[in-house]
């Protein structure tokens, strides 16, 4: 894995609201086919951290750079334009539209033929439409309204749209809340396989840590918008520092400790 | 020097009603989210009020009271409309909330001439205040001075209230955040209640305190709505400052660009919105808006293209229409090639609309340059018909690019403001600049072709016209553009995410529409033989929306029907009853409240819900019902 070649690079990475550093100095690279997972409690800067890849949002300091071009404070679709595809936390997508034209629109997109005007996009791509809804497991629903799919088969939906890009690194926030463990499994296994066999690097934030150690080839732990670990998962989870803030018992019994003295 | 001052001084005058207006739509806005388009009407019924409360009550008491009692007894009838009317809507979209105060607007501008009579009534002077004062030798009414110092201490009254006072800081909680309000134990209904009493009071004081200055007449409220949507876009919707700077900066431009351009002094209005909206999209004091709230009980129906049967109908229609001059008289004939232009006009904000999410308050603008564009063509140039019908519609296309541009920066209830204060624009030059348009006169004498000279062939062609017309924006919306279009309305978010530019695709819709809508006007000026400014009027905007609406702004192409129900019902409506705004508005709400998803849509409802087994197999959809017709 250290001998592909460096796909995404993070620099110094910094972004505050007012007076509250969301994110501090994050530097980190991914390489293709790699896995890494961001991490780190509520509110620690990981949602703020992939605004910034995207360009959702503009970063204070710092550089992103992707196969060695800066991509910094690009609007997200100048990103998808250079490969990079991306789920929110929070699904997004066209409710209106059936499942198979949810990713015959992506197609298009990744076609370059927004302004075409004469093609017909029911037929655009079909197969390949079916063949990606098919991969991630919502084939039965093709042709379905979006509007009526459940929450897990929309986060599905959306692996399916980022991959209609053909994409050299996706970007998933969160991408199994929202289902059973079994299928969280499932999905995150596919997404290694997809990842390994088309050399595509993945970032994703996740709270479930089974999903997590299991799938991660290498992880980052971010605590108040500073990276406090980095590593394999069997590092970072022997990382005193990381046991204590994120996987220990120190928030929670910080947490019920303010709580006492609050009431 | 002086003379600069006391114009000044005028345009701070003038800013006073302005203010109290666009203040009352803020506070109305900001707690229930209404654009309030009947505050033009409320204004104009306080007018009517004082200047016959003044009439009737003598002395300087019974002049002040006449105007305070005038606007009281407004407030009194925008409670009762809130009641009956607005309570019902709070939740629907913003579309159906500006079209229901729309059609009470309509309804409101013929009750006036029922009651007052159509001429111009000229209000008494304040008793007191009808000298002038002296200014370096220039005179300024003394009543002038009164509404100059009105203005800021009605903006200091209002700012007392609303943080001095409980009922004050629920209204600003409110309009923070409803649902943690009504959370909170507090009387929802009451206190939007009493908001929208309050603003609808402050919009019928601007309209009484104008009477010392102005003829009272039964146009006066579309004129004020229009300076109070610039002055709301300028200002930020929301704030009551805002508008109260926007109304002095909008009074002053009218000022003094009347000493620039006397004739289009509304351009440099015009310009300076449109450098606010360049820097500042959410106006000088408002903030940025959340997004707009999903239409509820949007179709979750896909589109789907027609099948084969229903190309078949479709044609089968077709053919049928074509037949008319077989047995239409020619008045039928002339009436059938009306509402054919009206199909593609509708269709062409269809467009606009449903598939892409923008509701254009100021359609008519691009048909009215497309009827100007071919009456330029044919009279100062002498271009053949044929060269016209293709040339003239190039007028509304670069009418849509230049306003489209601005329009698309902004989304929701602001795009409707803005493209209705385009429209306006428009409709101004055409009415102002007498020189080129021939102003109200219009430009007469714009006839057709020999070859197309008989009703029976003018209609032909309107229908080949429409026929290619709405089949080729059929095309569009299935086509990738379409869908890409599709994508900016369901989510801003995830069209960019998939490399989307929604305002590129948006701007390229408004454009594509407005020269739809132009080559309707097009055909309309050869149908009339003449082009007026209303031709851009707001009748005319206000028309396409109800023929979308009353189709069905959920499907594919109920704007086809629409159009044809609706046009002949008008044409009918006028030639019976002398108060057809009256039933017109009344209509317009009566489909807002109780048929909010048009012939079309509610026809597939029943169709879904098993109430029409007949059309069960044929028609499974709403998006084929139009194969029916």
């Amino acid at each position: 894995m250290s001998m592909a070649p460096t796909l995404l690079a993070v620099e110094d990475l910094s972004k505050s609201y007012g007076g509250v550093h969301a994110v501090r100095g994050v530097s980190f690279s991914l390489a293709a086919g790699e896995i890494l997972a961001l991490i780190g409690p509520n509110g620690a800067g990981k949602s703020t951290c992939f605004d910034m890849l995207n360009g959702q949002k503009t970063p204070d300091r710092g550089r992103v750079q992707l196969l060695g071009d800066d991509i910094t404070g690009r609007p997200p679709r100048a990103v998808w334009r250079l490969g990079v595809g991306r789920t929110f936390q929070i699904t997004a997508t066209f409710p209106t539209m059936t499942v198979r034209e949810n990713v015959q629109v992506a197609l298009v997109s990744h076609a370059n033929c927004i302004f075409n005007v004469w093609r017909s996009t029911p037929a655009f791509q079909r197969d390949e439409a079916d063949r990606l809804l098919e991969l991630v497991g919502v084939g039965g629903y093709a042709d379905r309204p979006c509007g009526e799919l459940a929450y897990g088969d929309l986060k599905r939906l959306e692996l399916a749209i980022a991959l209609a890009n053909r994409p050299k690194l996706l970007l998933m926030d969160e991408p199994t809340a929202g289902m059973a463990p079994r299928e969280r499994i499932e999905l995150m296994r596919l997404t290694a396989r997809v990842a390994r066999e088309h050399a595509i690097g993945v970032l994703f934030t996740e709270h479930d840590m089974d999903v997590v150690f299991e799938h991660a080839d290498r992880i980052l732990v971010l605590n108040r918008g500073a990276l406090i670990a980095e590593g394999s998962p069997d590092d970072v989870r022997r990382d005193p520092q990381v046991r204590a803030i994120y996987l220990g018992e120190g928030l929670v019994y910080d947490a019920r400790h303010r709580e006492g003295a609050g009431a | 020097m002086s003379f600069y001052v006391v114009q000044f001084l005028t345009g701070l005058a003038s800013a006073a009603s302005l203010f109290l207006v666009a203040s009352g739509l803020s506070i109305i806005f900001g707690v229930t989210r209404i654009v309030n388009f009947a505050h033009g009407a409320f204004y104009m019924l306080g007018a009517y009020l004082a200047f016959s409360l003044t009439e009737r009550l003598s002395g300087t008491l019974g002049f002040w009271g006449g105007i305070v009692g005038a606007a009281l007894i407004v407030a009194l009838i925008g409670v009762v409309v809130e009641m009956v009317l607005l309570r019902r809507i709070y939740r629907s979209p913003e579309l159906f909330q500006l079209l229901a105060t729309f059609g009470l607007t309509l309804m409101v501008e013929d009750l006036v001439v029922l009651i007052w009579g159509p001429d111009d009534l000229l209000g008494r002077r304040a008793p007191g205040l009808r000298g002038a004062v002296d200014f370096f030798g220039q005179a300024v009414p003394t009543y002038d001075i009164l509404l100059i110092v009105l203005g800021p201490v009605v903006l200091g009254a209002l700012w007392l209230l609303f943080r001095r006072t409980r009922w004050g800081v629920l209204v600003r909680a409110a309009t923070q955040d409803r649902d943690m309000v009504a959370a909170l134990g507090v009387n929802q209904k009451w206190l939007f209640t009493s908001v929208f009493a309050l603003g609808v009071f402050l919009a019928a004081l601007g309209g009484a305190l104008q009477i010392p200055r102005d003829a009272v007449n039964h146009t006066m409220d579309l004129r004020i709505i229009v300076d109070v949507f610039v002055v709301v876009v300028i200002g930020g919707l929301g704030s009551i400052t805002g508008a109260f700077v926007a109304a002095v900066l909008v009074s002053e431009l009218n000022a003094f660009g009347i000493l620039i351009f006397p004739k289009i002094s509304i351009i440099l209005v015009f310009l300076v919105m449109a450098i606010v909206l360049i820097v500042r999209p959410w106006g000088l004091f408002g903030k940025p808006e959340a997004a707009a709230r999903q239409t509820p009980g949007l179709s979750v129906r896909p589109w789907q293209p027609l099948s084969f049967n229903e190309r078949l109908a479709c044609v089968g229609a077709l053919i049928v229409a074509a037949a008319l001059p077989l047995l239409g008289s020619n008045y039928a004939l002339i009436v059938g090639a009306e509402i054919a232009i009206f199909v593609i006009f509708a269709a062409s904000l269809h467009f606009l609309m449903s598939v892409g999410g923008l509701a254009s308050f100021g359609h008519a603008a691009y048909f009215g340059l497309g009827t100007y564009g071919v009456a330029f063509l044919a009279k100062f140039l002498g271009f053949p018909m044929i060269a016209c019908l293709l040339l003239g519609p190039v007028l509304g296309l670069l009418g849509a690019m230049l306003f489209g541009w601005f329009a698309v920066q902004l989304s929701g209830v602001y795009f409707a403001m803005l493209t209705l204060a385009f429209a306006q624009i428009v409709w101004s030059i055409a009415f102002q600049w007498v020189e080129v348009t021939g102003g109200d006169n219009g430009i007469l004498g714009v006839w057709p072709a020999a070859f197309v000279a008989t009703p029976a062939r003018f209609y032909w062609l309107a229908l080949f016209v429409t026929a290619v017309s709405v089949t080729l924006l059929r095309v569009l919306v299935f086509s990738p553009f379409g869908y890409a279009l599709r994508a900016t309305r369901d989510s801003g978010l995830r069209s960019e995410a998939i490399g989307l530019n929604s305002k590129r695709i948006q701007w390229t819709a408004f454009v594509i529409a407005g020269t739809f809508a132009g080559i309707s006007g097009a055909l309309f000026a050869y149908l009339k033989g003449s082009v007026f400014p209303d031709n851009a009027g707001i009748a005319l905007s206000v028309d396409s929306l109800v023929m979308v609406l009353l189709g069905g702004v959920e499907t594919v192409s109920g704007a086809v029907i629409g159009a044809i129900v609706y046009k002949a019902l008008s044409i009918w409506l006028v030639s019976y009853t002398d108060l057809s705004k009256l039933v017109l508005g009344g209509f317009i709400v009566l489909i807002v409240v109780a048929f909010p998803k048009g012939i079309v849509g509610t026809f597939g409802s029943l169709v879904d819900n098993g109430r029409l087994p007949f059309f069960k197999r044929a028609l499974p959809g709403a998006s084929q019902a139009e194969g029916a017709e």
